[in-house]
């Protein structure tokens, strides 16, 4: 169940966060070319980087919770082997990135090994 | 990829798992949380909070990588940091890691490997923010 709650939580946070990180634009141009304040206020103020925050705050006090009682070996392991297939489709699907073969097949081979992990 | 990228991807890798080894020791001393205010006073166990720190210099080279590379690039390209977190838990935690879970870090291991021979990020994705930003490529 805490696992679940990690996965559903990261998705969005990933989602959100890559969106909002597209937005501000490359950070690296940005800081070359308007400075650290120009890059600190525009990442700052972002409104879709806020909430992809507040699921990544959620993701992970229910992952903290399960790291109490549970391997770290295998609890980061399991939350983020499923969360890898759910950003793969959310990254097509909202974000309408370019998810080639060659991404899918990295999303589940990450995917499975990471179950193997939890073994 | 530039170095400079790269030194990104690194810096994200180590702190994840780094941060993740020690939050796993800090919440080993706390013990077993049944209550919300529990969780919430967790963090002031200077391990844990040292874990988040780590985590936060995690979250800022992630986003700095995202800022100019897809979410699928970023996040296989990341994942070796299970990798790293699993073989820093084997020796500092001692936890024990069996065969199928270096089997599961051989296969993390390929994928990290072939997504970094793919485009970083969705051409179409790219041409939109950094006109936004103002700036010339």
């Amino acid at each position: 169940m805490a696992i679940a709650i990690v996965v559903a939580s990261s998705t969005a946070a990933d989602v959100l966060t890559s969106g909002a990180m597209k937005n501000v634009g490359d950070i690296g141009e940005l800081y070359q070319t308007q400075g650290l304040a120009v890059v600190f206020k525009r990442v700052a103020t972002n409104t879709r980087l806020l909430s992809g925050i507040f699921f990544m705050a959620v993701s992970f006090y229910s992952l903290l919770a399960a790291l109490s009682f549970a391997d770290v070996s295998l609890v980061a392991p399991a939350s983020a082997s499923m969360t890898f297939v759910t950003d793969a489709i959310a990254a097509r699907l909202i974000l309408k990135e370019n998810v080639d073969r060659r991404r899918w097949v990295c999303a589940l081979m990450v995917c499975a090994g990471v179950a193997l992990l939890t073994h | 990829m530039s170095a400079g990228k790269l030194l990104v991807l690194a810096t994200a890798v180590l702190c994840v798992a780094a941060g993740d080894v020690i939050l796993g020791f800090g919440m080993k001393q706390v013990g077993p949380v049944n209550s919300a205010s529990q969780l919430l006073f967790a963090v002031l166990n200077p391990w844990v909070a040292l874990g988040i720190v780590f985590l936060i210099g995690f979250f800022a080279s992630y986003l700095s990588a995202l800022s100019w590379a897809d979410l699928t690039y970023v996040l296989p390209a990341t994942s070796i940091g299970y990798v790293l977190t699993a073989l820093f838990s084997r020796i500092f935690l001692h936890e024990h890691v069996s065969l199928t879970r270096w089997l599961g870090i051989a296969l993390i291991s390929l994928a990290v490997g072939l997504v970094a021979r793919g485009p970083v990020l969705t051409p179409t994705a790219a041409s939109e923010p950094i006109a936004s930003a103002g700036s010339a490529k």
